[in-house]
Parts: structure tokens; sequence; C-alpha cells
């Protein structure tokens, strides 16, 4: 019973990640991309805690708490020099 | 009167079932990313799991741990989630308001334009071009 619901948690959070990662890859904007990878490193916080329900340990939950403090730092630093470019798309660049 | 065994199972099969629902809700961020047509869709889908999806794993991980250190540990992950998301979903929106990544058409209120006009900053105006 309750293995059951960790493989389906498993597959649940592998589909997030995998799309995710192609969201990333895929864009179009760079905006797009700092969104899937902020949902990616959501969902590998998750995963985190996952593996620690599946093993029965309490090892990495340092980890967990490093990811969600410092998980902002990248979505802003990218958001602050987004700018707009003459190819009509968003692209990184100083502002 | 339950006995420990049966206790600590059924505290086992919730935590499993809420760690169910914190994966359904990521999933769902990640159908959002996909089928959403530009950046702020996409990033309202994607905000959303990242405290519920979070408060839900956690309190599956709380649940099945039964320790008191580890909920203390368990807490600032919560805590600064809370306090960050809100600050990098406001960032990401400001920048795709200001480079037009969505779709104005698609808006019902854009509460933000009047403002840009009356301090004369059109270079703060999302872009005239078609997205997309």
């Amino acid at each position: 019973m309750v293995e059951i619901l960790y493989v389906i948690a498993g597959v649940l959070l592998s589909a997030t990640a995998i799309i995710a990662m192609y969201r990333i890859i895929a864009g179009p904007t760079i905006l797009d991309r700092i969104i899937a990878s902020d949902v990616l490193l959501t969902t590998l916080i998750l995963v985190v805690a996952a593996e620690m329900i599946i093993n029965a340990h309490t090892r990495t939950i340092p980890l967990m708490v490093i990811l969600a403090a410092t998980a902002i730092f990248g979505t802003v630093s990218v958001a602050r020099f987004v700018t707009k470019t003459e190819g009509g798309r968003p692209q990184g660049g100083a502002s | 009167m339950i006995d420990a065994e049966l206790w600590g199972s059924i505290l086992d099969i919730t935590a499993a079932v809420l760690l169910v629902l914190g994966a359904f809700l990521s999933l769902a961020a990640a159908v959002g990313l996909i089928r959403f047509p530009d950046s702020l869709a996409r990033l309202h889908a994607a905000t959303k799991p990242q405290i519920l999806g979070l408060i839900l794993v956690v309190l599956a991980l709380a649940l099945s741990l039964r320790s008191g250190a580890a909920l203390l540990l368990l807490l600032p992950v919560v805590v600064f989630q809370m306090l960050t998301a809100p600050i990098s979903a406001h960032m990401v929106g400001r920048a795709g308001y200001r480079t037009g990544t969505f779709d104005p058409d698609g808006l019902v209120a854009d509460e933000l334009q009047p403002d840009i006009e009356e301090a004369g900053r059109s270079d703060l105006a999302p872009r005239d071009t078609e997205y997309p």
C-alpha cells in the first residue's frame, strides 16, 4: 500500500522534473527558462523530502533548508537583468 | 484503544498520501508550464505549488519522522519559501510586464498602464510587438 503511493509520488515528481527541463531547453524567452528552473528547484526540494520519507532518515534536512533559503537568488538576479532587445524577445543583458 | 503499531502504520499511510498530493501539485505546475501560452501565465501556474506542495510534503515528512528536532529544522524550510517565493514571483512578473512577454488582449485590467503614462515613462510600457 505505502510502497505503491511512494512509486506514484516518484513518477509524478520525475514527470515534473522532465517537463521543467523541457521548458528550460525550449524557452522561448529567458523568463520562461527562469520560471521553469524555479519549478525544477522546488521539485528538487520535494524529491529530497520524499527520499527522506522513503528511506526513513534525517540526514538531508540541512540540504532542504539551504535550497529553500537560496532559491530566490538565481531567479531575482536573472529577472533584474532582463531587458528589451531589438529581436522582440527579452534576453539577458545589463539594464 | 489503538495500539502503537497500528497508530504508526496509520501515520505512515497518511504521510504517503500527503506526499502524493504534494507531488500531484508539483505536476500541476509542470502541466501549466507546458500548456500556458505566455510567461506571465506560466508564472501563475508555477508559483502555486511552491508553497502548498512544499507544505504538504514537509507535513508528510514530519508525520513520517515523528521527532521534535526534525520539526524544528523543517519549519525554516517552509518559512524561507514563504518569504522568498512572493519576492521572486514579483521580480519575474515585473520583468515580464516590462518586456511585454504576454498577450495584452488577454488582460481584463491593466492598472499599471495609466500610471506609466502619467509618469511619462513610456520606456517601461509593454512593447507593441506581437508575442509569438
